[in-house]
């Protein structure tokens, strides 16, 4: 008996947390935000987050004056909001934890879904991200030009990526994908013949093969209608002054222009056939 | 010893419920039990439920929606239940292999003798090395390593086979400190006794002393297994997509980390059956000692 009341009591705080108001989520209508005057983490200073290791040509440089692309946008919006720039770390998996956040926004290459919206507010995209599919020059899908070509490889990509639900989603393959805590084993793995392909965001297949992995090739892109955001705590309002920023920054070119810069030798692969 | 009763690993038995033993004082020990279970379960809830987040933390830690739906999986997010077998396949393959060379191991480590020297310091710098080296490392460095050198056969097994591999080192190089302590407990004068008998050294440690140490060493045996269960999860650095893997891949797809409750429910669930098995047993073997001091 004294077992059965011990049990109970646990389902019982189980429940009454389960039941707890259901949906603080979705998209409640957009909060004003005054740019002379923006609600920040840390007064005077805009505090913007991005994983550790992070890497090129996201962000180049030190990480207390990040360049390269991603970090450049965050530069340029702080720049034009007339706010010096401090980074910090925050780890992926971290980021969509409930609680307050302890920055204003992170940027980390993070896809926008409405599954995601759920939990955390997003700016509006500040770059369209494609699929890339990278490969050995000597495995058997070395020569695959379409999606079809690629069901019978093993293939392997990095938890917690939009690449996985590429894969499971539109490649499909016959065999379960192998997943890694991060790129660089997902790399290992590739050069040790334990997969035959990586697939992640271009940018980075292209970067693997120019710099880091010998031997490579990427086979091909697959655009999904997939743009980054930045990501803010669930109804922070700053979301209203960073979009007005970046809607700027699109208007006037600035944003091509950090593309160009930063991203032009990444984007030239051919598209994969269906 | 044994005042009531009839006899007496009997009387030692921990009374099953109120009614039996002192009448009186059990009632009162319920009441109070109970009363106490209630308040402590009563404060723990009434933090979880009253604290400012509360809300949050409901929603992105048990959203029944998001329990359901990692338990059983979606077209782009694997189940969570069905990669849970593969922590059981893992377990149970390495389970086995573990209980063997563990065993082979605290053996070589007590044979006596010169020649022997050489057996036993490899077993001692075994043990050494695998129980000083954090499992996570002898899974990257077997699992990425062995691969890499490009060797027959060796180097092209299954991320799983050198995760299995990996757990297989560093728990029989515990589990065999574990058989060791249980073979020294034995004391000297069976062995003593069964050569007198004219056993050999073989015989004597094969039919006498192993038989009464992994008796006695059942329990903290099957409390390395507990740890051995969880300790699967961390097989999914080299990339198979066991529970926890599948709970994070849900987490990071849909943002919730309702995958992780579940997760974690399903780990608790198969490990209560093995402590309490566990328990039993330590009951068992204490009952039958102090029935033996008593005779």
């Amino acid at each position: 008996m004294k077992r059965t009341v011990l049990i109970g009591f646990l389902v019982a705080t189980l429940l009454l947390a389960g039941c707890g108001q259901q949906g603080s989520g979705g998209s409640e209508p957009e909060k004003s935000c005054d740019l002379k005057n923006p609600p920040l983490f840390e007064e005077g200073v805009l505090t913007v987050a991005t994983d550790k290791p992070a890497y090129p040509p996201w962000f180049e440089g030190d990480p207390e004056n990040y360049s390269g692309y991603e970090g450049e946008v965050a530069n340029e919006v702080a720049k034009r909001m007339d706010l010096p720039i401090e980074w910090v770390v925050e780890p992926f998996n971290k980021s969509y934890a409930p609680g307050a956040k302890d920055y204003d926004f992170d940027i980390n290459q993070i896809t926008i879904t409405p599954e995601r919206e759920q939990a955390v507010d997003f700016s509006e995209g500040y770059f369209n991200n494609t699929q890339g599919v990278l490969v050995l020059k000597d495995s058997p899908v070395a020569d695959a030009q379409s999606i079809s070509d690629l069901k019978d490889a093993k293939l392997g990509a990095q938890v917690g990526t939009t690449s996985l639900d590429f894969i499971n989603e539109t490649i499909q393959p016959n065999e379960e994908p192998k997943v890694y805590d991060t790129t660089n084993d997902a790399k290992s793995a590739l050069e040790s013949g334990q997969i035959d392909a990586i697939v992640t965001d271009l940018v980075t297949t292209v970067y693997l093969r120019d710099f880091e992995i010998k031997n490579t090739e990427v086979v091909g892109q697959y655009p999904r209608n997939e743009q980054f955001g930045m990501l803010f705590e669930q109804g922070n309002p700053l979301v209203g002054c960073v979009n007005q920023v970046l809607g700027e920054m699109k208007e006037d070119g600035t944003l091509k222009d950090l593309e160009e810069e930063y991203l032009q030798q990444y984007l030239s692969v051919p598209t994969l056939k269906e | 010893m044994t005042t009531r009763g009839t006899g007496p690993a009997d009387a030692l038995e921990p009374s099953p419920g109120p009614g039996r033993g002192s009448k009186m004082l059990g009632g009162r020990a319920v009441l109070v039990s109970s009363v106490s279970t209630v308040l402590f379960f009563a404060v723990i809830a009434a933090i979880v439920v009253l604290a400012p987040g509360s809300e949050v933390v409901a929603e992105r830690f048990f959203n029944p929606f998001h329990l359901r739906q990692s338990f059983l999986g979606t077209e782009s997010e694997p189940s969570v239940a069905a990669a849970f077998l593969l922590n059981v396949y893992i377990f149970a393959i390495s389970e086995v292999l573990i209980l063997i060379l563990a065993l082979v191991i605290a053996v070589v480590r007590g044979i006596p003798g010169p020649v022997f020297f050489p057996f036993r310091m490899v077993a001692i710098a075994y043990t050494d090395l695998f129980r000083g080296i954090p499992l996570i490392l002898v899974l990257y460095i077997i699992g990425f390593g062995v691969p890499g050198l490009g060797l027959e056969y060796f180097s092209y097994l299954s991320d799983v086979t050198y995760g299995i591999i990996a757990l297989v080192l560093v728990y029989s190089a515990y589990v065999a400190e574990v058989y060791r302590a249980g073979i020294e407990s034995v004391h000297e004068s069976q062995n003593a006794a069964a050569r007198s008998l004219g056993l050999s050294r073989w015989q004597s440690l094969r039919f006498v002393v192993l038989p009464q140490a992994v008796r006695r060493v059942i329990p903290p045996l099957l409390n390395d297994f507990i740890g051995l269960q969880k300790d699967t999860a961390l097989v999914s650095v080299l990339g198979s997509i066991e529970a926890a893997r599948a709970a994070q891949i849900y987490g990071a797809s849909q943002f919730n980390y309702a995958s992780y409750v579940v997760a974690a429910l399903l780990f608790v669930l198969i490990t209560i059956p093995l402590a309490r098995f566990t328990d039993r047993l330590i009951a068992r073997d204490k009952r039958r000692r102090q029935a033996g001091a008593a005779a």
